[in-house]
């Protein structure tokens, strides 16, 4: 059976089938992340503002990954240009660049991920906090007490407020700490479940890379086995890249504003 | 886009066109980021620059690398029933911090 309106223009609407049904998806996409950033501005606003982090975030690091998707953007937008002008050879270049640039926007976003999932606050007995890396760790919970130590890179604070605005006043250089399991009253890792911030940082993030990664299989899938269709259906092709193409541009503007929000204010 | 009826010389004028969308985007890029070391006096006026300068990126992305500039009708009317529905959330989510009642105690 043949799909209509792969390549002619549907004379109702003036654009082939896959266009509309994309633009479709995206409108879904744009009221999904929209969900997630009211839930954003509740949580934001409703915190009080000396509780609310600033600095968590490694800001070199975010604009790195920023330059690296516009760069894949516009990678992908060559790659279609390069098919418009029937130069297959620029296209497989293009598109390999893209994929390249996806696999490391989704590395560098893993090393964020283990940077937090490794970052402890430990709260002492005595009141204070230790908060930072470990570099040893034998510590084991048993009867709700730890046994064992560990030694971590980070600082003692007294008051957790202080965790929370790293912006404005910078943490002390690092030091290396000891902690008995003795001394340990509560221990908890920067994981989603740390702080609200974190949770909604967890979730906009996620979710933005499952886009990355499912952008990145289809565009693997059209530079690698679906480009056999150049030879035989080069303007269908050509439109399938063009469908992923506004796909990957979704995905590269919902990040635009991610990365001012979530790393920046 | 009006794609369908291009020839690959117009192709070719276009590339230029998307370097230097590209390249003002990484400026703006690096203008955020400075932009956000700035003290501004309060808060939100930082807010607020940072996603002015996050809307222009946006709009670039949109209309040159996704061709809005030069689409369809129907694509306009679907993108004009998201961006209503888009604001109708963002206003009704602001708007729920004026439904507080009287002598509520906020931080």
């Amino acid at each position: 059976m043949d799909i209509p309106y792969t390549v002619q223009i549907r004379p109702d609407t003036g654009l082939y089938n896959a266009k509309v049904g994309i633009w479709l998806f995206l409108a879904s996409e744009v009221m999904l992340f929209g969900a997630l950033f009211s839930s954003y501005i509740l949580l934001r606003v409703g915190a009080p503002e000396s509780e609310w982090p600033h600095g968590w975030l490694n800001v070199p690091i975010g604009t790195v990954n920023t330059l690296v998707l516009i760069t894949s953007s516009i990678t992908t937008v060559m790659a279609w240009a390069a098919c418009k002008m029937n130069q297959f050879g620029r296209f497989k270049f293009f598109h390999a660049c893209t994929l390249l640039l996806a696999i490391t926007f989704v590395c560098i976003k893993s090393y964020e991920y283990h940077d937090k999932f490794t970052h402890y606050e430990i709260t002492l007995n005595d009141g204070t906090i230790a908060d930072g890396h470990f570099l040893e760790n034998s510590l084991r919970l048993s009867n709700n007490a730890y046994t064992g130590s560990a030694l971590i890179q980070g600082r003692i604070v007294k008051d957790r407020t202080e965790l929370f605005d790293l912006k404005t006043h910078k943490p002390p250089p690092h030091q290396e700490i000891r902690i008995e399991g003795a001394q340990i009253k509560k221990m908890q890792n920067y994981g989603p479940f740390h702080h609200t911030y974190l949770a909604i940082y967890f979730t906009l993030t996620g979710l933005h890379a499952l886009h990355v990664i499912g952008g990145a299989i289809v565009i693997g899938f059209l530079w690698g086995p679906g480009s056999r269709m150049w030879k035989t259906q080069p303007e269908r092709f050509t439109n399938r890249i063009e469908i992923s193409g506004l796909f990957w541009h979704f995905v590269d503007l919902v990040w635009i504003f991610l990365f001012p929000v979530l790393y920046l204010l | 886009m009006d794609a369908q009826a291009q020839s690959p010389d117009d192709f070719a004028r276009h590339v230029r066109g998307y370097l230097f969308v590209f390249y003002a985007l990484i400026f703006g890029t690096l203008v955020t980021v400075g932009a956000s070391y700035i003290p501004f006096g309060h808060r939100a006026i930082n807010i607020g620059v940072a996603l002015l300068i996050a809307c222009g990126k946006a709009s670039l992305v949109a209309c040159y690398f996704m061709h809005l500039i030069s689409e369809r009708k129907m694509i306009y009317g679907i993108m004009g029933f998201t961006a209503f529905f888009f604001l109708g959330l963002m206003f009704l989510t602001l708007s729920s911090y004026a439904d507080f009642p009287l002598n509520t105690v906020t931080h």
